[in-house]
C-alpha cells in the first residue's frame, strides 16, 4: 500500500503546496476504513476531521422526520469531503454514510486548525483550496435545485 | 448512410404502431412500421420526425432507435402536452403520421478516431441512443466511449436494461447519477455535471455530444470546457417549438437560426450566445 505521504503528495487538492506543509498535513492523517452503511460523521457531532476518499463511495445525507434519510450528493474516490471542521461552531451539518466499503485518509482538523492559525501561509493555501471546493459544491447544489429534468426537454 | 426523405416534406406518411413500451412512469417508446413502401426508414443519429396524431396535432420527436436497423423506426417521448398525451393513449396497430427524417445529425463520422463523451440529461438520452448504437456498430473507429447520464430519480432512468448491458462491456464507460437518491439506490447522487470532472477522456482528441434541458447543456458545456475541451468539439441538441420542421414557418427561429433546419444539432461554439441571452 502507498504511504500516506505519497498519496497526499500526489493528490490534486494539495498540488502546489510546499513539502513542509504536506509533511505537516501528513502528520495529521491516518488511514481509515468504513464498512457499508457505517457513518463517517453524523449531523450535530463535533467536526474534527475531513477525509480524502481513496476508494469507495460516501453519501452525504440528512434525516427528515417521517421521511427518513434524504440523499444529497455522493463523494467518491479522489474526492475531499468535510469542511465543517474549519468553520465555527465546528459541528457537522449533514450525515456522511459509506454506501460501500470505503477507504479514506482522515485528517485531524483540530490539529490543522491550530496550525493554520499559527502559520497563516498554510492557512491561506488550505483556505483557498477549500473555498474552491465549496464554490464547486455550491454550484452543483444550485444546479440540483433547478430540478431541471422536471420540465419538457427534447424527446 | 443513405437517408430517404419524402418527396413532399409536408406530407406525412402513415406508420403503424408495432410495439409500445413504457420506459418510465411518464415516458414511452413506440416502434413504427410504414404502411406502404418503402419499408425501410433511413436516418442519421440526432435527426427527428414530425409525428402526427390524427385529429390532434403534430410534434417534433427525436428518433431513438438504431440507425443500423432501418426496418424499425423507434421514438421515445414523454407525455407532457396534448399531442404526446394523445400519443400515449394510442394502441398497438393504430396509425400515426410521420414526416421526416428532419434536421442535422450528431457528427459521428467526423468524430472518428476521437474519444467520445456523451452527456445526457433526463429524456435527453433518447436522441443520443442512436449515437450509442452507431458507435457500437463501428466501435473500432473510436477511442474511449463515455456516457454520463443524469436523471431526477432512479425511477426516471430510461433504457435500464440497455444501460446495464452497456455497463457490462469493457469498452464503454457508463456513469449514471440522480438528483434525488430514492429507495435502495446506491449509485451516484448529484448533478450530471459532477461526472464530467472525473470522466476519463483525452480533452485534446475528443468529441462531446450533449443532450438534455438547456440549462443542463449550458452547465455541461462549461464543465467540459473546464476540462479543456474546445467549444468547437462540443455539440448540443436544441429544442424549440416547431411547426413546419423545414425552415419555412419561423416558429423555431432564434436570431438567424432555424432550429429545425440548421439544427437541432449544433456546434456549441456556434450558438453559445443563445444559452445566455435573455432576448432569445
Amino acid at each position: 500500500m502507498e504511504s500516506l505521504a505519497k498519496v497526499l503528495t500526489k493528490h490534486p487538492f494539495l498540488q502546489g503546496l510546499d513539502q513542509r506543509h504536506i509533511d505537516f498535513i501528513t502528520g495529521c492523517g491516518k488511514n481509515v476504513v468504513f464498512k457499508q452503511d457505517e457513518f463517517l460523521f453524523r449531523e450535530g457531532d463535533e467536526a474534527n476531521q475531513f477525509y480524502f476518499i481513496r476508494h469507495g463511495k460516501v453519501l452525504i445525507e440528512t434525516y427528515i422526520p417521517e421521511k427518513g434519510p434524504v440523499a444529497i450528493q455522493t463523494r467518491q474516490s479522489g474526492d475531499v469531503t468535510g469542511w465543517s471542521w474549519m468553520i465555527p461552531p465546528y459541528h457537522w451539518h449533514f450525515d456522511a454514510r459509506a454506501v460501500e466499503l470505503t477507504r479514506a485518509i482522515a485528517l485531524d482538523g483540530k490539529c490543522l486548525r491550530d496550525k493554520m492559525d499559527e502559520d497563516h501561509e498554510l492557512g491561506y493555501l488550505l483556505m483557498k483550496r477549500f473555498a474552491t471546493l465549496m464554490a464547486e459544491r455550491l454550484e452543483a447544489t444550485r444546479i440540483q435545485l433547478f430540478d431541471m429534468y422536471g420540465g419538457t426537454t427534447k424527446t | 448512410m443513405a437517408v430517404g426523405i419524402n418527396d413532399d416534406p409536408m406530407m406525412p406518411r402513415q406508420f403503424k404502431i408495432q410495439r409500445l413500451k413504457r420506459d418510465t412512469v411518464d415516458t414511452f417508446s413506440m416502434e413504427l412500421k410504414p404502411v406502404s413502401d418503402p419499408k425501410e426508414f433511413n436516418f442519421l443519429p440526432g435527426q427527428f420526425n414530425m409525428l402526427y396524431v390524427f385529429g390532434v396535432g403534430e410534434v417534433p420527436i427525436s428518433i431513438s432507435g438504431d440507425p443500423t436497423k432501418p426496418e424499425k423506426l423507434v421514438h421515445t417521448t414523454r407525455a407532457v402536452g396534448n399531442v404526446t398525451n394523445a400519443m400515449d393513449n394510442l394502441k398497438k396497430g393504430q396509425t400515426i403520421g410521420v414526416r421526416g427524417p428532419l434536421g442535422t445529425s450528431w457528427p459521428v463520422e467526423k468524430a472518428e478516431g476521437n474519444d467520445i463523451i456523451l452527456v445526457a440529461g433526463g429524456i435527453g438520452l433518447a436522441p443520443l441512443r442512436p449515437v450509442m448504437y452507431y458507435l457500437l456498430a463501428h466501435r473500432e473507429s473510436y477511442g474511449k466511449v463515455v456516457l454520463l447520464y443524469g436523471t431526477r430519480t432512479p425511477g426516471d432512468i430510461l433504457f435500464q436494461k440497455e444501460l446495464e448491458n452497456w455497463r457490462s462491456r469493457l469498452d464503454l464507460e457508463i456513469h449514471i447519477t440522480v438528483d434525488r437518491g430514492t429507495g435502495s439506490w446506491r449509485g451516484n447522487v448529484g448533478v450530471v455535471t459532477n461526472l464530467i470532472a472525473r470522466a476519463p477522456f483525452d480533452h485534446l482528441n475528443c468529441t462531446a455530444m450533449v443532450c438534455g434541458p438547456e440549462i443542463m447543456m449550458r452547465f455541461s458545456a462549461l464543465g467540459l470546457q473546464k476540462r479543456g475541451v474546445d467549444g468547437k468539439d462540443i455539440y448540443v441538441s436544441m429544442e424549440r417549438n416547431m411547426k413546419c420542421g423545414i425552415g419555412l414557418c419561423g416558429h423555431c427561429q432564434i436570431g438567424n437560426i432555424f432550429v429545425c433546419k440548421d439544427g437541432p444539432v449544433f456546434r456549441y461554439s456556434d450558438i453559445r450566445e443563445i444559452f445566455t441571452r435573455r432576448e432569445f
